[in-house]
This record gives structure tokens, sequence and C-alpha cells, in this order.
């Protein structure tokens, strides 16, 4: 016993290795989940840096780099994102507008106008003939462009590309490529704003009846069954607006365009009710039992109790788990892409087709050409997807966390 | 002559198959302190939430015989539990405000019950914290959180929120045992004032502060009833031998 008793030495400070370890191994996977996220943003926002690119500073360094190019230097490629480096003159050949098609063109563009102006439901489908027109001409351009190959830079592109990012046309694919970002930005609104007013209620209230009201049983079912929706894949759902929902819908509201921002914001909505349902329940159980104890000694009934001291006490769960639900939402790409119609429309209306932010990544990603000003604008489309997601993060915690809270609970 | 406010009657009650209360018959007089007191888990609280109807809340009770108020079957099926709570309000163990400011914690009650006119509402607040004995201490911050108050004044708080409602009769679980001794004293003070206008109904763990308060104290064992009388009987010639144990200290 004394023996033991001596070799307990507390003057001299021990080092413990698996101490040492554990800690800086939590610490470096916390901070290296943070630098990816940093990395994602920097690799995606640096794709679409060369619409910036476009002052007479890099006119003239493309231009040298282009006579580099032609004596082959690797690492002067390397340098510049604009300008692809393996085959230019393909590339230059998508701005490359021979005199035949642009008359052509212009004839086309003139006839959507007049036809825009007459009335608004033909004229989209005369739009999507004139687009169809645009890629055939294109084609031709391509034919035709090898034989003449006239030069056209791409920071002029770019340029070009840079003046209508704020305008009201989406057409990246034509002859005066148009990529104006405002329908696009205006439609995932729509879709986010139809899908959490349907969705939001929805999921509160269920949670609120399974912690509060429901009978224990009861609410062994209803939990795991609305938990269960969160493993659909969205694919499935997007698949269920686009047959069934979409028709039906159709049939109970009888409005013209079949795919919508409607129906799209439904099928979205389905796809965020799982999450909301589940971050508010956590958040509802977590209120102390004492406050609902407290609350009916006082002579309130449940409802009373459920919506003046429940509610209230979830309130900061509450509006994290409407966030995660509105981030689901907003970069939401399938379900958008089969069920909302993608057609780029400024409309305020429900009822019409929308093309929204995610949607034109997933669906002109494929197409698209590397290096490409419409290929830089994707990218742009995706940091944008990033920082309006961190915009609503940070307004969520510090105003409505910071003001709102205060209001509600008191200073 | 002095009116029975609370009656039971051969009252059994069951957690599942365990009887936790034992035939109990007791009564409570009108606008008079009643210490309930006894060893844990001897069925007092239990005793105490049943007179509110707030073991409603857990699945398994079950309970037999009669509890009446004001001479009105508290457990027949057409009583509303809501109202009785209005009529019967309680003050828990731990202080439990919600996290809502001062002013909105008590005036919670009254505007549940449909009453927002502002002047009123102000009126009932300021009487309620005066008549809790905390009006002076929070005038200054009725718009604060009221998580920010020390825990006697929460307890305080949650007093003036049962006044706030207007009820005959308060139940009050063991409110000062989580509390220093000043808060306790100032509690006790509390509850000597309010009996004049309330019935009260006491748990505590505390044999002194049952001797200070209380006009009548029932001692509990083991789910029964062992001896109920006036408090000064039961502190100086208990009829039982094993009151006489637990107040002295021998046992519990």
């Amino acid at each position: 016993m004394n023996e033991l008793k001596q070799k307990i030495d507390i003057t001299k400070k021990k080092f413990r290795w698996s101490d040492y370890i554990a800690e800086r191994i939590i610490k470096s996977v916390a901070f290296l989940s943070i630098t990816f996220i940093v990395l994602i943003f920097f690799f995606v926002f640096r794709e679409s840096f060369p619409i910036f690119n476009f002052s007479k500073d890099a006119e003239h360094k493309t231009e040298q780099d282009s006579s580099k190019q032609a004596q082959s230097n690797p690492n002067e490629i390397q340098e510049q994102y604009g300008v692809p480096a393996p085959e230019p003159e393909k590339q230059e050949q998508y701005g490359v507008v021979t005199s035949d098609t642009l008359t052509e063109a212009t004839i086309q563009t003139s006839t959507q106008e007049t036809a825009q102006q007459a009335s608004a439901q033909p004229a989209k489908q005369e739009q999507y003939g004139v687009q169809t027109a645009d890629d055939t001409s294109m084609i031709e351009n391509y034919a035709t462009s090898e034989s003449k190959a006239t030069e056209v830079s791409t920071t002029d592109n770019n340029k070009h590309a840079l003046k209508t990012l704020v305008t009201k046309d989406w057409q990246p694919v034509s002859d005066n490529p148009r990529f104006g970002l405002l329908p696009l930005l205006l439609g995932t609104l729509k879709i986010t704003i139809i899908s959490m007013l349907f969705a939001a209620p929805l999921a509160i209230l269920a949670a609120l009846y399974t912690s509060v009201f429901a009978p224990k049983r009861l609410k062994e079912i209803i939990k795991p069954a609305i938990e269960l929706l969160a493993g659909i894949p969205s694919v499935v759902i997007g698949f269920f607006a686009l047959m069934i929902m979409a028709s039906f819908l159709q049939d109970l509201f009888g409005y013209a365009t079949r795919l919508n921002s409607f129906v799209g914001g439904i099928a979205m909505g389905l796809a965020a009710i799982p999450i909301i349902y589940t971050i508010t329940e956590d958040a509802l159980n977590a209120v102390p039992k004492t406050y609902y104890e407290a609350s009916l000694a006082l002579g309130a009934s449940k409802w009373q109790t459920a919506f003046f001291v429940m509610l209230p006490a979830a309130t900061p769960g509450i509006f994290a788990a409407v966030l995660l639900g509105i981030g689901r939402v907003f970069g939401e790409t399938m379900i958008a892409l089969m069920a909302t119609g993608n057609a780029a429309m400024m409309g305020l209306n429900p009822f019409e087709s929308v093309r929204t932010l995610a949607a034109t990544i997933g669906a002109e990603m494929a197409e698209v050409v590397f290096g490409d000003t419409h290929y830089n604008v994707l990218f742009l489309i995706g940091s944008l997807l990033f920082i309006f997601t961190f915009i609503l993060n940070a307004i969520a915690e510090f105003w409505v966390k910071g003001r709102l809270m205060k209001k509600i609970q008191g200073k | 002559m002095i009116l029975q406010k609370i009656r039971t009657e051969n009252m059994y009650l069951y957690y599942g198959n365990k009887m936790a209360l034992n035939n109990v018959s007791i009564s409570i007089p009108e606008k008079q302190v009643t210490a309930l007191i006894g060893p844990s888990g001897c069925g007092k609280s239990t005793f105490l939430r049943s007179l509110n109807r707030m073991n409603d809340l857990i699945d398994s009770v079950k309970i037999e015989g009669n509890i009446f108020v004001d001479d009105i079957n508290i457990y027949d099926k057409n009583i509303d539990v809501v109202n009785l709570r209005k009529k019967v309000g309680m003050v828990f163990q731990k202080s439990n405000p919600f996290a809502k400011s001062i002013f909105d914690n008590v005036a919670y009650g009254p505007r549940i019950n449909g009453n927002n006119n502002k002047s009123e509402l102000k009126e009932i607040v300021e009487k309620s914290l005066r008549d809790a004995a905390i009006w002076d201490e929070v005038k200054d911050r009725l718009h604060d959180s009221a998580m920010g108050l020390s825990g006697g004044q929460q307890q305080r708080l949650c007093i003036a929120r049962t006044l706030a409602v207007d009820p005959e009769i308060i139940l009050m679980d063991e409110p000062a045992s989580a509390l220093d001794p000043i808060s306790t004293s100032k509690i006790e003070e509390l509850i000597f004032q309010l009996k004049e206008n309330f019935t009260i109904v006491i748990v505590t763990h505390n044999m002194q502060q049952a001797a200070r308060i209380s006009d009548n104290t029932a001692f509990f064992y083991l789910g029964e009833l062992i001896e109920y009388n006036k408090t000064k009987k039961i502190y100086t010639n208990p009829d039982k031998k094993q009151t006489e144990d637990y107040i002295s200290g021998r046992f519990g």
C-alpha cells in the first residue's frame, strides 16, 4: 500500500500521449471541414472569374498569352483560365457570326419581339422555336467558320456577358448570347417561397402535434413515417411530381402551363418537410417539461400551451429547421429540373414555368464547352448559390437570433 | 365555523400496478395553510398533484375514490380540467418561469383567459407582483427576461404568476427546497400573508418550516396518511408513535 502511494508523483507534469493525439485529430478534422467549404467556394468562384477579367489590360495579356501558346509553353497555359489552351480556334468560333446567319437571326428576333408584344402566351411557344433555330444556325456557324475564321476574342464575349448579367433574358446559346440571371434568381425565389409556404406550416404543425398532443403510440408511428420521407431520393419525388402531381394539380386549378413553379414548389416542399419536421420536433422536445406543466397549472388549455409556450420557447430551433429547409430547396436540382418547366421567365405568376439557378447548372453543365463564357457563367451561378446560402445563414444567426429572440423572450 | 375546501374520501392512487396512495381521507379547511410532511417517496407530492389533476399527464396513473373541491367531485367525467386548474393553482418545486419577459410571465394567465386590455393587464401584473412581494425588486425591469432573476426571485415570480390567475387554492410543491435561507424566509413570510385570501396546501421536507407556517399538518408514510391534526398538536403531542419518531428525526 505504501509503495503504491509513493509512486504517484504530483510534482512533475506528465505528458499524456493519448490526450494529445486525440485533441490534435479532433482539431484537425474540425478545421478540415471548414477548409473544404472554403476550397469548394474558391474553386467554383475561380472558374467564373474570367467574366470579370475584361479590362484592356487583360485583353492585352490574353493576346500575349495566345502568342506564347503558339510556342506551346504549358506553364503559361495554366495561368489563365478564360482562354482554353489546347484548341483556341474552336473556342473562338462560338462567337463568330457569318453575315448570312446574322440577318437570319435578326429577322427571327424581330419577329419574336413583335410576337411577344402581341400576346404573352403564344410568345412562349415562339420563343422555343427561335431557340431551336438559334441552335441550328449555330451548327451552321460551326461548319462555315472552319473555313473562314474571323477572330473575336473571348474577352469581348466576356465583356458582353457581364453587361447582360443583370438583364431579363437567359439565352446562353444563341448568336447573341445573353446571360441574364434575373429570371433564374426570381424563379429560385418563387420556388423557395412557394415550397416554404407549403412545407413550413405543415411540418411545424405536424411536429407540434407529435410532440404535444399525440398519444405515445401514435407518436411512435408518425415520427418515423415522416422521417422516412427524407430517405426518398429527389429523383423519385421529381418523377412523382412530373407524372402524377402535375396533372392532378392542373386538373384541380385549371392553369395553362402544366409544369410550373407551383408544382415544383410543392414537390420541393415534400423534400423539405422531413427536414423541417425532424428538427422542429427535436426543438420542441428540448423545451423543458416544466414549461408545459406550469402552463397547464395556470389553467391554459393544451393548444394555448402549445402555441403560446412551446412554440416561442422552441423558436431558435424552428428557425434553424426552416433555414435548413430553405437551403435544401435552394440547392435542389433534380426536382427543379423535372417539375418546374425550366423556362426562364420573369413573371410573378406562380403558375408560370420557371428555371432555377441550380437546375440551370444541372441542365447546361453537361452541354457547355470548357472555358467558354457560358461555362464561366454557370460557375458564377454556383458561387452565387453559395453566397446566398451564406448570407441567409448569417442573417438568421445575427438578426433572428439576436433581435427576434429578445422580442419574444425579453432582454 | 371553518369551511372545508378540499375533501378526499377513501382515495387510492396507482402508478401502473404499484400503489402510491392507500386509502387517504382528509379534509382541508379554507384560508388556512395545510402542510404535508413525510419522507421521500411517501406520496405527498402525488397527493398534491392529484388535487388539480396534474397526474392526468402521466399515462399510467389510475385513481380510485373521491376528491371534492367545494363539494364537487373533481374526478367526475364532466369536469372541465382547464377551469379546475384556474381555480386550483400550483407552484412547483423547481422555479419554472417561461423564457419570456417578467411582465409576459405574469400576464400569461390573464391573457390566455382572454384579457388583452393593456391597462387592466398592467394593473393585474402590478398587483400580483406586489402580493408576491417581488414588485420592488423588478418594477424597473419588467420587460427583461425572467431568466435573469435569481432563484428566489424566480420562485416568487412563479407565485405571482399563479396569483394573477386569481385561484382559490394554491398548491405548493416544496417551493423553498432549492432556495437559500434568506429567500426561504421571504417565501415563508409570503405564504403567511397569502393565507388571508387563499387556501394553501404545501408539501415540505423541512419540518421546522412546516411548524412555522402551517395551521394543520398531515404526516404521510408509504402512501398512507398516518396522522392529520392541528400543527401544534402534531409537533407537541402526536397521537402516533411513527409521527413522533419522524418529527424528532429518529427515522425518515
